[in-house]
């Protein structure tokens, strides 16, 4: 196999993964916590160091009086942030229009 | 290896660690093992108004397990560096 068809090719799961080192990925995670960062590292437990981190964390409440329920969700911006795989439920890579 | 290697280099700097019940702890990275396990000094809590009792904590050893996130220095950050270790340690090594 060419040493270029072998860089690209997605055999396993974490090769697709590995193809989106230094891009913009989403991270959805344990406790309804999301992330949007370029990817810097990570490892085959999916601990990530991320640069440029939104975290979207989403809560809900229930309304005393009228019982409806109402979602908050509150945003911040880390510049790094290491984050530890198991907490990590899916990982998508940014959407390649080609 | 990848991570332990990268916090080894880490330590010195300020780190904020937060745990998975939400407590955020900033302190200086004094040491970490194998398990990312993380020992701190100097530590105070991000929002002592929400967790005074931890007000007297000097320095803490942290298990690894209950680590949600580390917020790093970005002068703490070699980018380059990061991805070829990635590479190499995605290659099995």
């Amino acid at each position: 196999m060419a040493a270029a068809e072998e860089e690209s090719a997605v055999k396993e799961p974490l090769d697709l993964i590995r193809l989106s080192l230094d891009e913009r990925i989403y991270v959805k995670l344990r406790s309804d916590r999301e992330l949007r960062g370029k990817l810097h590292a990570y490892d085959q437990h999916l601990n990530m160091i991320l640069g440029d981190v939104e975290e979207i964390v989403t809560t809900v409440e229930i309304d005393d009086e009228t019982y409806e329920e109402i979602v908050r969700t509150t945003r911040r911006t880390v510049p790094f942030l290491f984050v530890r795989g198991d907490g990590v439920i899916l990982v998508s890579p940014p959407l390649r229009t080609a | 290896m990848l991570f332990f290697s990268y916090f080894k280099d880490l330590v010195g700097r300020e780190v904020t660690v937060e745990l998975k019940n939400d407590l955020a702890i900033r302190g200086t990275l004094h040491s970490v093992d194998q398990y990312l396990n993380i020992k701190l000094e100097n530590t105070r809590v991000v929002d002592q108004d929400k967790y005074p009792h931890m007000l007297s904590v000097r320095n803490c050893f942290i298990r690894g397990s209950v680590v949600r996130y580390v917020q790093l220095p970005p002068e703490g950050v070699d980018v380059e560096l990061l991805h070829d270790a990635t590479r190499r340690e995605a290659r099995g090594g």
